[in-house]
């Protein structure tokens, strides 16, 4: 008998557990109760009520705050003096070429001449194109001719040092217009001092 | 004993019987995603959509509905509609029609018998309701046919976002319904002259030209860029958090990586050399550009964060304006070595140079993202240039524009199913959107002049 009783404790506390079990099953998932199914749609007004999905937030409209100001270098009003009346002269192309034609030297020779008098003076070379190419291929057209430029010089005996190029492709043309006439100024190496 | 022993069991048993409910509860979940998908009853034809305005609420607690509610409403219904147009996939009811039926009082009374007397196949419910903190926007897409709901969200944000929210919806819906990666919530980079300001430095007079991004659709122009120079070529990072552009705002041009959304600015690279041109690739970590430090313009490749820059050309012509392909093992770019511009492909290893198009002059290439295997560029057709487009696999090329102005710059969007471009067709130079059949031109900028669109993803 007292095994018996001695049992049913056993036996007693091991349905407690399980029961103890089911309950704390029951707080993490709630047990679905049987319901009666749905009814039918009885018009053509009653949507099955799929449950939505939760609310997504949709981000708000991002900000672009403004990029963080660079100090773009030198800027000299007397440099741009100079410049306005620069002694020094354009060369001009053919179209798609960057050869120097036999003016193009002689030009380039005097503005070798003037380099070589004022020995401090450095420069940019901006190589330009007319409007016909694509965008992309005159920027590597425009340094080509400011290259053959800044070589030439280099060939008269100035330093290299002193002798930048930049290309701006079809970005800035002297002559805004559409014709043979506006093409033939807005193909040139174009010489800017930016140093005296 | 034996007979505690069968208790026990019983107990056990109810108790998994009673738990079992709660697995059980699973498939309802699965039978949620077995959503009817709006179909034309033709075979090959699109499904036909209706989209009424959106109802537009009273805010909680509210009598009747305020302006700004009912504008957000129709907004998002008119946005709605330009995304799906943009993507053809569905055939949008016109709006004389729609406007004979009878508005949905809610998102869940909707005259099916009427929308099926015109033929529409799925129709579009929406509602905006004010709250506390912003909007609450909740949106089914029915099938008529089946008269239930085929897809069924609720949103919430700012009211602010009201564009936003018509894009998020029309990108969900293409994805769940055509199984397509919509470009509703994409951007576009590209330069502009807009804001007149002068180069520093020079004599003449010269105009800067600084980065905007907009929507896809053109809404929502800002200026990224404010360096008072020349600022161009803009492309996206494949995150879309940032944009890498050529600028001369150090005379010479280098590349300069915007954080746009921090407010930060990287230098890519640095003098000596003029690099212009730069593109991502495709897992983000590189970037491919043209540089002349050498002398001579030639490929290069590059760590995002400026190290490790690799020369993948070498030829005494000019190599230019490099494109990824979508595997990032490749590399597109134009090359004048045998005279007039063509575009070539070289692997990022350097291997297997071949050229690619034989035209008058090609430029600006541009790899298609899969599924689609193509490369667009500029080809000199004549005065100008047109947009065409190379398909690799079989070598045909097609032409999408035919000498309406100059055309150039093209870059695909992120889908492969549309074409960004620049053209001279309206006047100055300006943004234009087209289909990857040049069908369905849409100019995106009207302000100054505008260059170098580039599509984010």
């Amino acid at each position: 008998m007292q095994r018996m009783v001695r049992h049913s404790v056993w036996v007693t506390a091991l349905v407690m557990t399980v029961v103890l079990t089911a309950a704390a099953c029951k707080k993490k998932a709630p047990i679905a109760r049987p319901t009666a199914p749905p009814a039918p749609p009885t018009s053509t007004n009653t949507v099955p009520a799929r449950p939505p999905a939760p609310p997504e937030a949709v981000p708000e409209v991002a900000i672009v705050p403004p990029e963080p100001v660079i100090d773009s270098g030198a800027s000299s009003g007397s440099l741009d003096e100079l410049n306005r009346n620069s002694p020094l002269r354009p060369v001009f192309f053919e179209l798609d070429s960057s050869d120097l034609s036999t003016e193009g030297q002689r030009v380039l020779d005097g503005n070798a001449a003037i380099l070589k008098q004022h020995g401090t003076w450095t420069i940019t070379i901006e190589g330009h194109c007319d409007e016909r190419g694509s965008a992309e291929y005159n920027l590597a057209l425009g340094e080509r001719r400011a290259l053959s430029a800044r070589a030439y010089l280099i060939s008269l005996g100035l330093p290299a040092d002193r002798l930048r190029t930049v290309s701006y492709g079809k970005e800035f043309p002297f002559d805004p217009g559409h014709e043979e006439g506006a093409y033939a100024k807005n193909r040139r190496a174009h010489f800017v001092i930016t140093a005296k | 004993m034996q007979m505690l022993h069968r208790t026990f069991w019983t107990i056990l048993a109810a108790a998994v019987l009673v738990a079992l409910p709660v697995v059980e509860s699973r498939p309802v979940a699965q039978q949620q995603e077995i959503a009817p998908k709006i179909s034309n009853d033709t075979i090959g034809q699109q499904p036909r959509l209706a989209v009424p305005d959106f109802l537009a609420l009273p805010a909680m607690g509210a009598a009747s509905t305020d302006a700004e509610t009912a504008d957000v409403a129709k907004t998002i219904s008119q946005v709605l509609i330009a995304d799906f147009e943009f993507e053809r996939e569905f055939a949008l009811m016109p709006k004389d029609i729609v406007s004979t039926i009878p508005a949905a009082t809610s998102v869940n009374d909707v005259p099916f018998d009427r929308w099926r007397e015109v033929n529409a196949d799925g129709v579009i419910i929406g509602s905006v309701q004010k709250t506390a903190t912003g909007v609450r926007i909740e949106m089914r897409l029915y099938s008529v046919r089946a008269r239930q709901a085929s897809y069924s969200r609720e949103y919430t944000g700012a009211i602010t976002s009201r564009r936003l929210f018509a894009h998020q919806i029309a990108d969900e819906i293409h994805q769940q319904q055509r199984n397509l990666r919509g470009v509703a919530r994409t951007k576009l980079s590209f330069d502009s002259d807009r804001d007149g300001d002068r180069m520093q430095n020079t004599v003449e007079k010269r105009t800067v030209k600084e980065i905007y991004i907009s929507d896809y659709d053109g809404e929502n122009q800002r200026r990224v860029t404010t360096q008072m120079s020349l600022n161009i070529t803009a492309t996206w990072s494949p995150d879309g958090r940032s944009i890498a552009y050529s600028s001369y705002r150090r005379v010479q041009p280098q590349i300069f990586i915007s954080n746009i959304y921090q407010g930060t600015l990287e230098e890519l690279t640095k003098p000596p050399g003029q690099n212009f041109t730069p593109v991502w690739s495709p897992d983000g970590t590189r970037i491919a550009f043209a540089s002349s430090r050498d002398n001579n313009f030639e490929i290069y490749v590059v760590n995002r964060d400026g190290s490790n820059a690799r020369r993948l050309t070498n030829s005494p012509g000019a190599d230019i304006t490099p494109t990824w392909s979508p595997t990032g093992t490749q590399i597109a770019f134009t090359s004048d070595r045998t005279g007039a511009p063509q575009i070539y492909v070289v692997g990022v290893d350097g291997l297997g140079l071949r050229q690619l198009t034989h035209e008058s002059k090609a430029d600006r290439a541009t790899w298609s993202p899969a599924p689609f295997n193509e490369i667009a560029y500029a080809a000199s057709t004549g005065p100008g240039n047109d947009i065409k487009v190379l398909e690799l696999a079989s070598g045909s090329v097609r032409q999408l524009t035919f000498g309406e102005g100059t055309n150039e710059s093209p870059c695909f969007s992120p889908n492969g199913r549309h074409i960004a471009f620049s053209s001279t067709r309206s006047g100055k130079t300006q943004i234009f959107t087209m289909a990857r059949d040049g069908k369905d031109l849409r100019q995106v900028t009207r302000s100054g002049a505008n260059y170098h669109p580039n599509w984010s993803n």
